[in-house]
C-alpha cells in the first residue's frame, strides 16, 4: 500500500533520509522506530507530500506522490507530530474545511464530522475557537481530520504525545480497527509498549537508514537476542545504553 | 543564591537577532543588502532634504527663527512620544505577557527585578528603532543649519536616550495594568482597536484642520500674540519640551543642564515607580494572561450569507475563500486595520476636495484632465499599500497549517485562485469607488471617467496578483503578526515593482490623453487612431502580463515550499 523506493532526502550536505526502501503491505500496522534525529519525521512528511524527496520516490497505492500527488493523497490521511491549526476556526468549521479539500461536502459530511467530535468527547467544545484547545485536544482534533475522509492508509507521526490515558487508549483502538477493517497504518512513536502491543511489523531507522526491520520476532532472530522486549532490541539495534553514567548525570544521591 | 547578569537574560535575544542578520546576508547576497542601503538612504536624504529647507527657511526670519525652529522641534518630539507610547503599550503586551520565552524565564530563579529590565529592554528596542532611526536625519538637519558641530552628535543621544526610555514604562504601566483586569487575549483585541483607532482619529484631526492654510499669509492675523505663542513652552511639564529646550539650547550656545538633568531624573524615577508596579502586579497579571479568551463562535451568520453566495464554486475552492473570510474577520489585529484603511480614503478624497482646481472663473479643464490622469498613479500607490498589507502576507500566513495543505489533495492552483480572489474583490471595490469618487469632485469629462476606471481596474488586478507573487516569493513563515511581513524585504521588493508598472502604464498612456486634451481644447471630437488603440492594447498586455507572470511564478515556487 505504501512503497518507498530508494528515497533519499539531503539538507545541504546532511543526508537526512538516505536510499530508504520500504514496503508497508495493505492491512499492516507498521510501527517506524528509530531515535531522535533519525530521519522518521522526515520520511513521514515526504510520505505525505510536504517534503519532496532528493531521490527516490513514494506510491500509495500504485500513485507516485510526486507524478501524481491528487490521487495519492486522496487515499491518504496524516496526522503530524505538531498540532499546527488556524486558530480562529472552531472545532466543527476545521473539519468542514479539512473535509471540503478533500472534495467532500454534504449532510454525510456533517454526520461524520458529528460522529468523530463524540468519539473524541470535542462536541462540547465544537463552537469554540481552536485557541481556546489545549495540546491534547488539538492533536484529537487532528486526528478526526485525518479520518473525515475515510482514507486507505494512515500516516502518524508521535501519535501519543499530549494524550491523556483515554485518549491514547482511544486512539490504539481506533488505529486496530482501521487496520481491522484493511486499512494501512504507518506510525512512527517513542513509546516502545506501544509499537510492540500494536504494530505487526516494525522498521527501525538510524541515521536515515533502516537498520533492521520484520515482525518482533524476525528482529530477535537477527540480533540473536532470545526472549528481550523490544526496548533491549532498540537500544542493541541503535547503539544506546540503558543508565549510562547515570549517578554522573544525578550527581550524588540526596542525604536522607 | 546567585542571580544571572541582565546580559545574561538577554542573550537568547541578542543572538538570535545576529543569527538572523548573518541567514538574512547569506540568503539575500549583497544586491539584499545595496537595495536595503539604497532605499533607506534615499529616504533618509528625503527627510533631511525636506526638513533642512524648511529650518533653512525658519532660519532666515529674523528673531522668529529659532523659536520656530524650537517649536517644530517640540512638536516632532511629541508625537514621537506618542508614538512610542502607543508602540510600547502593545509592544509590551507581547514581551512581558505572550512571548514563547517567558515559561522559561518565569520558571526558572530569576528576580523579578531583572526580569522586569530584560523584558523593559526587549520593549524599548522593539518599539523605538524605528523612531530613533527617524530621528536621525531630522536632528541632522537641526545640526547642520544651526551649526551644532561634532558635539551635537553626542549632545542628542545624552537627551533622546530618557525619551525613548519614559515611554517604555508608561507603555508598560498601562499594559500591566489592563491585564490584570482582563485576559491578555483581549486585552490585545482591545488594544489593536483603541491603538487604530487614536492613530486614525489622530490623522483625520491632523489633515481636517488643513494645516496648509497657516502657510498663507491672510492667516496671520495678530502677529504678536503668534509670537507670543511660539515663546511660551506647549507645557513645561512634557519631557519632549524638555528634550526641545536641551537641543536647542546647545544649538544656540547655551548649555542648561536643567532640562538633561530634569529628563534623566525623570528617567530613573520612571523606571523604579515601574519596577515596584511590577513587583506588585506582574504575578497575577502573567497568571490572567494565560487565560484564553473563550470564545464561543457559530459561524452560521458567514455560511448563510458568503457560503450561499459561492455555491456554484467548487467544494475545495467554497470553503478556503470562507475560510480566509472567517479567519480576517475573527482576528482584530487583522480587521481593525481597516479602521486605518477607512481614514486613509476620507483623507485621500478630502485632498482631491482641497485642491484649489475650482477657484477661477475659467473651468480649469487642463488641470482637472491632468490631476484626474495623475491620480491613477497616486490612487495605484494607495492600493499598492493595501494589498501589500493585506494579500501580500496571504501565503506567509498558511505556514503553519501548509503540512494540512500540502498532505491533502488540495490543488495549490485552487489555493492561489482563492488567496488572489478574497484580495482582489474588496480591493477592486475600493479602486473604483476611488477612481470614480475623485473623477466624480474633480468634474471630469466622460472620456477620462472611462479611462481612468479601465486602467484601474487592470492595475488592481496587476497588483494584487504581484502582491501574492512576491508573497510567495519571500515567504516569512515564522512571522506570526501579520503586519510585520509586509515590512520585510519581500514587501519593499513588491513595492518597488509596483511603482515601476504604475510609471510605465502612466508612461504609455500619457500618448493617448494628450492626444485627447489637444483634441478637446481645440474643440474637436477625438480621434480613435492607430496610435492611440496600440497604447491602450500595449498598456493592457503589461498589465496581463503583470498579473499573470506573478501568479505563476508565485505558483512554481510554492510548489518548491518545504516544511
Amino acid at each position: 500500500m505504501i512503497r518507498l523506493e530508494n528515497l533519499t532526502k539531503l539538507y545541504g550536505s546532511f543526508v537526512a533520509v538516505d536510499d530508504l526502501t520500504l514496503h508497508v503491505p495493505r492491512g499492516a500496522l507498521y510501527g517506524f522506530l528509530g531515535p531522535n534525529g533519525a530521519g522518521k519525521t522526515t520520511t513521514l512528511r515526504m510520505i505525505a507530500g510536504i517534503l519532496r524527496p532528493s531521490q527516490g520516490r513514494v506510491l500509495i497505492g500504485g500513485d507516485d506522490v510526486q507524478a501524481a500527488p491528487l490521487a495519492a493523497k486522496q487515499r491518504l490521511g496524516f496526522i503530524p507530530d505538531r498540532p499546527f491549526v488556524y486558530e480562529k476556526l472552531t472545532g466543527v468549521e476545521f473539519l468542514r474545511f479539512v473535509a471540503g479539500l478533500y472534495g467532500q461536502e454534504g449532510e454525510l459530511v456533517e454526520r461524520r464530522i458529528a460522529e468523530l467530535l463524540e468519539v473524541f468527547e470535542l462536541t462540547s467544545w465544537k463552537d469554540e475557537l481552536l485557541e481556546a484547545y489545549s495540546h491534547g485536544m488539538r492533536q484529537k482534533l487532528i486526528i478526526s481530520s485525518a479520518l473525515i475522509h475515510r482514507p486507505e492508509c494512515i500516516v502518524v507521526d508521535e501519535p501519543m504525545v499530549g494524550l491523556d490515558p483515554k485518549g491514547a487508549r482511544l486512539l490504539k483502538d481506533i488505529l486496530g480497527e482501521f487496520v481491522r477493517r484493511g486499512g494501512t497504518v504507518l506510525m512512527s512513536t517513542h513509546t516502545l509498549e506501544v509499537a510492540e502491543a500494536m504494530c505487526d511489523r516494525v522498521a527501525i531507522i538510524q541515521h536515515g537508514r533502516i537498520v533492521a526491520q520484520g515482525t518482533i520476532a524476525e528482529l530477535r532472530t537477527q540480533t540473536a537476542a532470545g526472549s528481550a522486549s523490544l526496548e533491549e532490541l532498540f537500544l542493541r539495534l541503535t547503539g544506546g545504553t540503558v543508565g549510562r553514567e547515570l549517578a554522573a548525570v544525578l550527581g550524588e544521591e540526596p542525604p536522607a | 543564591m546567585r542571580q544571572p547578569t541582565l546580559p545574561h537574560v538577554l542573550r537568547p535575544k541578542w543572538h538570535t537577532a545576529l543569527q538572523r542578520l548573518r541567514e538574512e546576508r547569506s540568503r539575500g547576497g549583497s544586491g539584499k543588502l545595496l537595495i536595503l542601503t539604497v532605499v533607506g538612504l534615499t529616504f533618509w536624504g528625503a527627510v533631511f532634504g525636506v526638513l533642512y529647507r524648511t529650518l533653512g527657511y525658519f532660519s532666515r526670519v529674523e528673531d522668529l527663527g529659532p523659536y520656530l525652529g524650537g517649536k517644530l522641534l517640540g512638536l516632532m518630539l511629541l508625537s514621537f512620544m506618542t508614538i512610542l507610547i502607543l508602540s510600547n503599550i502593545i509592544t509590551a503586551l507581547s514581551s512581558f505577557f505572550l512571548a514563547k520565552d517567558l515559561d522559561l524565564l518565569v520558571s526558572a530563579p530569576v528576580d523579578g527585578l531583572r526580569l522586569y529590565l530584560a523584558k523593559l529592554l526587549e520593549t524599548l528596542v522593539h518599539s523605538s528603532w524605528m523612531v530613533a532611526l527617524m530621528a536621525v536625519p531630522t536632528l541632522s538637519a537641526y545640526g547642520v543649519v544651526y551649526h551644532g558641530g561634532p558635539l551635537f552628535a553626542l549632545w542628542v543621544p545624552v537627551t533622546i536616550a530618557p525619551l525613548l526610555v519614559l515611554p517604555a514604562v508608561l507603555g508598560y504601566a498601562v499594559t500591566l495594568t489592563l491585564v490584570n483586569v482582563f485576559p491578555a487575549r483581549r486585552t490585545r483585541d482591545l488594544l489593536s482597536i483603541v491603538a487604530l483607532g487614536a492613530a486614525g482619529v489622530l490623522i483625520l484631526l491632523f489633515r481636517l484642520v488643513r494645516p496648509e492654510q497657516l502657510a498663507r499669509p491672510e492667516g496671520f492675523r495678530n502677529l504678536l500674540d503668534f509670537i507670543t505663542v511660539l515663546r511660551t513652552p506647549t507645557s513645561p511639564f512634557l519631557p519632549s519640551e524638555w528634550a526641545a529646550d536641551a537641543i536647542m539650547g546647545f544649538l544656540q550656545g547655551r548649555i542648561d543642564p536643567l532640562p538633561v538633568a530634569l529628563l534623566w531624573t525623570t528617567a530613573g524615577a520612571f523606571v523604579t515607580l515601574g519596577a515596584l508596579l511590577h513587583q506588585a502586579l506582574f504575578a497575577h497579571g502573567f497568571t490572567r494572561a494565560q487565560e484564553g479568551a473563550e470564545r464561543f463562535v457559530r459561524g452560521v451568520v458567514w455560511r448563510a450569507t458568503v457560503g450561499t453566495l459561492l455555491r456554484p464554486l467548487p467544494v475545495a475552492r467554497r470553503e478556503f475563500v470562507l475560510k480566509d473570510i472567517k479567519l480576517f474577520f475573527r482576528d482584530t489585529t487583522q480587521w481593525s486595520q481597516l479602521i486605518l484603511l477607512a481614514v486613509l480614503v476620507v483623507v485621500y478624497l478630502f485632498n482631491i476636495k482641497a485642491l484649489p482646481l475650482f477657484q477661477g472663473e475659467r473651468v480649469p479643464f487642463f488641470y482637472v484632465t491632468l490631476v484626474s490622469f495623475l491620480n491613477l498613479g497616486l490612487s495605484g500607490f494607495v492600493l499598492a499599500s493595501i494589498a501589500a498589507r493585506f494579500i501580500f502576507p496571504a501565503v506567509s500566513l498558511e505556514g503553519r497549517q501548509m503540512w494540512l495543505l500540502r498532505s491533502s489533495p488540495l490543488d495549490l492552483r485552487a489555493l492561489l485562485w482563492s488567496k488572489y480572489w478574497v484580495g482582489t474583490v474588496p480591493l477592486l471595490g475600493l479602486a473604483l469607488m476611488l477612481t470614480g469618487l475623485t473623477n466624480l469632485l474633480l468634474r471630469a469629462s466622460p472620456f477620462m471617467v472611462l479611462v481612468s476606471l479601465v486602467t484601474i481596474t487592470a492595475l488592481t488586478l496587476a497588483i494584487s496578483a504581484m502582491a501574492l507573487g512576491f508573497g510567495a516569493l519571500y515567504p516569512q513563515f515564522e512571522t506570526e503578526n501579520a503586519a510585520q511581513i509586509p515590512t520585510s524585504f519581500g514587501g519593499l521588493l513588491f513595492m518597488m515593482a509596483t511603482v515601476v508598472l504604475l510609471a510605465v502604464v502612466i508612461v504609455i498612456l500619457a500618448g493617448p490623453v494628450y492626444a485627447y486634451l489637444r483634441a478637446a481644447q481645440a474643440g474637436d471630437a477625438v480621434a480613435v487612431d492607430g496610435t492611440m488603440i496600440t497604447a491602450f492594447a500595449l498598456a493592457a498586455a503589461v498589465c496581463a502580463t503583470a498579473t499573470v507572470v506573478p501568479l505563476r511564478v508565485g505558483l512554481r515556487r510554492m510548489e518548491q515550499f518545504e516544511f
